[in-house]
């Protein structure tokens, strides 16, 4: 592993007040890394993303992208540095088609200035957002509002959007969270063989242990706002206190994936 | 920033949908020349209707723009009324010439939303409306204590003349008429391409989901921005136009109950097409001529349970209604 | 130096006033998320309504003091009956829907009811002045002022107590208090909304209305009273903050004073400064001076 990190955590740290959302947050991503990051509710992970994209800003501590400090940049300006993310609640535009939806991402990628007042739907657009659409198992969805469709179908187009921008690093908040049990393998499976193709480095926060085993090759456990344990998933999965704390805690519940975090926000 | 999207307001019918429309270029025309056609086969009374439909259409095309990303205006008279005060002051320093007058009308509005934009782009909902509201107050103050303007009378402005020529008494009305269909047109032309791109179907994705639209790398305050601009500038536009055809301007322009019947005009159209302000705002000057005549009295009672009726039974606005926008 | 006490004592009157009819609208609004534009209406009626009654009291020689009476019974007769008329035959068809529907309803409300004054009592002015001389006069600084103001500061502070006494004393007041500050937990909590929301615009209606009707014996009653004093409301609310009746009360005194100030030294300035307050507290503090704003979860 000699090669230099795509992504540089120095010390990050978060304070809402008297509350301590992360501290002393140190992590190196390297290119094609496939990082499950693991917790319990509240244990900082939905802020560690919020904070790596821009949309919260730390209260200490450096962000390096490829080099370069990324603080203080909006999230449409990380975005474009190549920093895209998914959410737990998918967001999508509800009142639009799923096409559409992909369309406007597209097109939001490609045009910056007066090119933004040209029509986005050309045929060309057309064709590969349905092409995309259909990689990831969605085609037959693409006509339907997005307000409409299935939790699962939402949390596609999500990460399908978030790819609009070819994305040199991709954060992933709760993929599979709010799906069905089947639903989740099927998810991970679509959305993990479109990003191995695309070559994207991979940050996900995941409960489903089994998940987190399968597909990452480097887990990250989060408790109280710091990292506890940083390695292999056979080792940071055995670590006694995420075994005590995360794994053991039964999160492997579909009950207990659809619930929101309410002390990260 | 946690706006209530008005989604119920703003909802666009199925004909926005984004499969590659025709050119609006023909329809648009075509309009234009009926409205001008119309003018000479209808009586002096419904050419004023025309008149005035078409001046307040050009607010309400602005306004639509906003709506459809959500956002209601409750000070467009304020951009009305420095359009038609811009005419005004060039009337007074002898600049009679229509052109002119209309840039001047767009400029000065324009540039008065480009600055304001500024602070707006950061409220949504009742705030940006209420906010929208306070600045047409703040004007209508000022000028109800100019003396200079002439306090609440206002002051006339001189009738208006095109590139040296200035028509007769009997053929001013008509020429109104042939102006306020062309800049209509450019106006209509001009919206309608903005919202088949980009930046104008943004609209309905900043109404949807913001936070989306700042992950795609696009910024929602720009893209407010953009469209208040628009918005402000073709009220200024129509407060032109109306300087003209009024061939007056006052306060009372300001004045937050005109915002007000601006909003109504675009409850009562939708936001589903571009045509729909010209036919809202042709239905309430109708609306208005019928009940002024026949009972004075009552005229707010009529446009007050029109308007009721209209947020209650048909929230998509009166273009909703065509059988063409039903298709689904 | 001479203008100081002119303009504390004008400014306290028209901040009095001021508070009277806002914090209905923002008790309004807190509670039903409806900002009500016809509250300037409600204004006007109860100042009709309280006009007409006192004249005719004046009329029949009933005895001077009972006039007062009059102007409370004009309120809550006037509140009760079209506030209960509004909310159980307009505003609960809307509920749920968007915030700005809300409003251009209330304003298609406002509209109707300006004419239906207009034919109900047509375009004279009515005079109720009778009142007014009742409580004498006093001198300040050498200054003569009518006492029937400072009775409106009285009222503004009776007001002001009876709400926060409401709000922080009572069950029902603590159940609205949890409505205003946090819908989702008045949701959890089962609050009946079919009781609070008509209860609450009823009284948030008598208010205007007394607002109207203890004003009539200090003003000519003529057609568009009520329209001034919807956006005068609006720029108090917004500066106190939507929802908050400290933030009312705060607003009122801001811009009263303001006004008055404005009228004895530069009255050309005098709507402008009020929505120049508005604008600069909206840039300072988006959501009013006394409201939390609201943290956006993702």
């Amino acid at each position: 592993m000699t090669t230099a990190p795509i992504l540089e955590v120095k010390r990050l740290e978060k304070r809402f007040g008297a509350v301590v959302a992360a501290t002393g947050i140190d992590v190196e991503v390297r290119p094609r890394d496939r990082i499950g990051i693991i917790g319990t509710n509240g244990a900082g992970k939905t802020t560690f993303v919020n904070m790596v994209t821009g949309y919260l800003e730390p209260s200490g501590g450096d962000i390096r992208f490829e080099g370069r400090s990324v603080l203080g940049r909006p999230p449409r300006e990380v975005t474009r540095l190549g920093i895209c993310r998914s959410f737990q609640v998918p967001q999508v535009f509800g009142s639009r088609t799923v096409l559409e939806n992909l369309v406007m991402a597209l097109a939001l990628a490609e045009a910056t200035g007066l090119a933004l007042l040209a029509d986005p739907w050309t045929s060309d657009r057309a064709e590969r957002a349905r092409r995309t659409l259909a990689e990831y198992g969605i085609g037959d969805q693409a006509d339907r509002e997005a307000g409409l469709v299935s939790q699962g179908v939402r949390k596609l187009l999500d990460i399908a959007m978030a790819m609009a921008h070819r994305p040199k690093i991709l954060l992933l908040d709760e993929p599979t969270s709010g799906v069905s049990q089947e639903e989740k393998l099927a998810i991970m499976a679509t959305v993990m063989e479109a990003l191995d193709r695309e070559g994207v480095t991979v940050l996900f926060v995941e409960h489903d242990m089994d998940i987190v085993a399968r597909y990452a090759g480097r887990v990250l456990a989060f408790m109280e706002g710091r990292i506890i344990a940083d390695g292999p998933p056979q080792d940071a999965l055995n670590h006694p206190k995420v075994l005590e704390v995360i794994v053991g805690e039964g999160s492997f519940s579909g009950a207990r994936a659809t619930q929101r975090e309410p002390a990260d926000a | 920033m946690s706006a209530a999207p008005s989604a119920t307001l703003a909802a666009a019918p199925a004909s926005a949908r984004p499969t590659r429309s025709r050119s609006p270029v023909l329809p648009i025309t075509i309009g234009a020349v009926l409205v001008i056609a119309a003018g000479f086969a209808v009586p002096a009374w419904l050419l004023t209707i025309l008149l005035f439909a078409l001046f307040r259409a050009m607010v309400v095309l602005g306004l639509i723009v906003l709506l459809r990303a959500g956002l209601v205006s409750f000070g467009q008279a304020l951009y009305f009324a420095v359009g038609a005060y811009a005419v005004g002051f060039l009337s007074r320093a002898g600049v009679n010439d229509a052109l002119v007058r209309v840039l001047a009308g767009a400029l000065a509005a324009g540039a008065l939303g480009l600055v304001l934009g500024f602070l707006l782009r950061r409220y949504r909902g009742i705030f940006f409306a209420m906010l929208s509201l306070a600045f047409s107050m703040i004007l209508y103050g000022l000028l109800v204590k100019s003396e200079s303007l002439g306090s609440t009378d206002g002051f006339a402005i001189h009738a208006t003349t095109y590139a040296g020529y200035a028509p007769d008494r009997s053929s001013e009305r008509f020429a109104l008429l042939v102006l306020s269909s062309v800049v209509a047109w450019a106006g209509a032309i001009a919206v309608a391409l903005y919202l088949r791109g980009t930046l104008g179907r943004l609209a309905e994705a900043v109404r949807d989901n913001e936070i989306r639209v700042e992950y795609l790398g696009a910024s929602v305050a720009m893209a407010v921005h953009v469209k208040y601009v628009i918005a402000a500038t073709l009220a200024g536009v129509g407060g032109a136009l109306a300087a003209m055809v009024i061939g007056h301007v006052d306060p009372a322009m300001a004045y937050w109950t005109n915002s007000g019947e601006f909003v109504f005009v675009m409850i009562l159209s939708g936001s589903g097409s571009v045509f729909a302000p010209f036919l809202g705002a042709l239905v309430f000057e109708l609306i208005h001529a019928v009940a002024t005549h026949y009972s004075p009295g009552a005229w707010r009672i009529i446009l007050g349970s029109a308007l009721l009726a209209a947020i209650m039974f048909v929230p998509g606005g009166l273009w909703s209604l065509m059988p063409k926008a039903r298709r689904s | 130096m001479n203008a100081l006490v002119p303009i504390l004592i004008d400014g306290l009157n028209y901040s009095a006033w001021l508070f009277i009819v806002a914090v209905g609208m923002t008790l309004i609004f807190g509670v039903m998320r409806v900002l009500n534009i016809a509250h300037g209406s409600l204004y006007a009626v109860g100042a009709y309504v309280a006009a007409t009654l006192i004249g005719r009291w004046f009329d029949a020689d009933l005895p001077a003091f009972g006039s007062f009476g009059l102007i409370f019974a004009s309120a809550i007769g006037v509140g009760l009956v079209l506030g209960l008329v509004l909310e159980q035959g307009l505003l609960r068809f809307l509920h749920g829907r968007d915030e700005i529907a809300i409003v251009l309803a209330t304003f298609a409300v406002f509209l109707i009811l300006e004419d239906v004054v207009l034919l109900i009592w047509g375009t004279d002015a009515y005079p109720a002045y009778q009142p007014y001389g009742l409580l004498g006069t006093s001198s300040i600084g050498g200054i003569a002022f009518t006492n029937y103001d400072f009775s409106l500061v009285v009222l503004a502070l009776v007001v002001g107590g009876a709400a926060w006494w409401a709000l922080n004393r009572t069950r029902m007041g603590k159940l609205l208090l949890i409505v205003i500050h946090d819908r989702e937990m008045a949701q959890a909590l089962g609050i009946n909304v079919r009781l609070v929301y008509p209860a609450t615009f009823a009284i948030g209606a008598m208010l205007a209305a007394l607002g109207g009707a203890y004003s009539a014996p200090m003003i000519s009653v003529s057609p568009g009273i009520g329209v001034d004093v919807i956006i005068l409301s609006f720029a108090v609310v917004v500066i106190g903050g939507l929802g908050s009746i400290e933030g009312a009360m705060i607003g009122a005194v801001m811009v009263g004073l303001t006004r008055a100030a404005s009228v004895h030294l530069a009255p050309q300035f005098e709507l402008f400064v009020i929505y120049a307050i508005m604008t600069l507290v909206l840039i300072v503090r988006p959501q009013g001076l006394f409201m939390r704003a609201q943290a956006r979860k993702i």
